[in-house]
């Protein structure tokens, strides 16, 4: 059997590769017992429990993957005051007006509040169809609402000892006088345009439903 | 191929009729046909020859109807009530002013063929809020029959 020797390629390190190295710093930790020495030095940070054998090649994004900085691309048919179903979520269903794009991708919608019950929220627009109606949104000004405006504010809860477990849960929800003020100045300037249109906003009010016989992707929304 | 449909005189299709058929419309040059299927669905054109047993020549006028001329297979069209006097192979311009003289178009948007059609277009294009208000125009008809019956 006559074959031509196979020698393996000479394994050349690519420049882009992630090595796996760890710097560790250590504290001291108190510990309990007679015979173990009082405290012990441990990592502030434990090694991870996998790492892989060879050098992992890191991933260069792609061209669309830089530009987007991770923010998702709004759909074309997503403008300002365009009227959205929102299909997942604790308002599943419901029928919100789109306000603006914020920095992290997600939409900031509102009801109005007065119409449906729907603040100033944000949502994802992967859970969203937009229909083709729209509100003329002009007259309302939501530069002032970020990311930052929303979401929980990371609250530490300290560990319940003992009694404390049987102790009422201190902390309620408040909705702030700023967050009541910043919905009406949104909502109304948006019900006065809603009241132009007849209809619009008993259509913000009622919800969205499929029959038996209807089937999403042959309609036109 | 020569055809013989065309060839069919109107003398002969009083005879026909005369001895009550139970066909009304016929595969023959002049008729009008749906297209019921293909790229040019739902649109009407005229038989102006017979290919053989399964296709027809068919021409839209194409500058009223947009279809073109072509061969289609007789499975794909359904006949209607209309018949223009249109010759063999008739050319397109002649077509199209026998289709404009006998009001085509007009008539067949009429009929009750051509509404229910032209209805279940408009219904497909309707978006979502059309919808919604036609929901809520369907419940105000809906009211108001139930309160005249009840006189």
């Amino acid at each position: 059997f006559v074959g031509t020797s196979r020698v393996p390629p000479a394994h050349v390190p690519s420049p882009n590769r992630v090595t796996f190295s760890m710097t560790v710093t250590f504290a001291k930790k108190e510990i309990g017992g007679a015979k173990n020495g009082g405290t012990r030095d441990v990592p502030t940070k434990k090694a991870p429990t996998y790492y892989p054998a060879e050098d992992v090649p890191v991933k260069a994004p792609s061209e669309r993957e830089a530009k987007s900085c991770g923010v998702a691309k709004l759909r074309k048919s997503i403008t300002p005051g365009t009227v959205l179903i929102l299909l997942a979520g604790r308002f599943r269903g419901r029928r919100v007006v789109f306000l603006k794009q914020l920095p992290s991708g997600l939409l900031l919608v509102t009801g109005p509040y007065q119409v449906n019950g729907i603040p100033l929220r944000r949502v994802n627009q992967a859970y969203v169809i937009a229909t083709s109606t729209s509100v003329n949104v002009q007259s309302v000004d939501a530069s002032k609402f970020g990311d930052e405006y929303f979401g929980n504010k990371n609250k530490s809860k300290a560990k319940k000892k003992g009694d404390d477990f049987l102790a009422a849960d201190e902390e309620k929800n408040e909705l702030s006088e700023e967050r009541k003020t910043d919905q009406l100045a949104v909502d109304t300037p948006l019900m006065t345009t809603i009241e132009q249109t007849p209809l619009m906003a008993k259509y913000l009010k009622a919800r969205f439903s499929l029959s038996k016989k209807q089937a999403p992707h042959a309609m036109k929304f | 191929p020569p055809s013989i449909f065309g060839v069919f005189r109107p003398a002969t299709r009083l005879a026909l009729l005369s001895r009550s058929m139970p066909f009304k419309r016929f595969v023959e040059v002049g008729r009008v046909a749906l297209i019921c299927y293909g790229p040019d669905t739902g649109k009407l054109c005229t038989i102006i020859n017979v290919v053989d047993q399964s296709r027809v020549l068919v021409d839209g006028p194409e500058g009223i109807t947009g279809v073109r001329r072509q061969a289609v297979n007789i499975k794909r069209i359904m006949l209607t009530d209309y018949k223009v006097d249109a010759i063999l192979n008739c050319p397109e311009k002649k077509l199209k002013a026998l289709f404009e003289s006998e009001d085509i178009m007009g008539k067949w948007k009429a009929s009750n063929w051509g509404k229910k059609l032209e209805n279940r277009k408009l219904r497909l294009a309707t978006n979502d809020f059309e919808r919604f208000q036609v929901m809520l125009a369907r419940k105000e008809r809906s009211a108001a029959r139930k309160a005249a019956m009840g006189e």
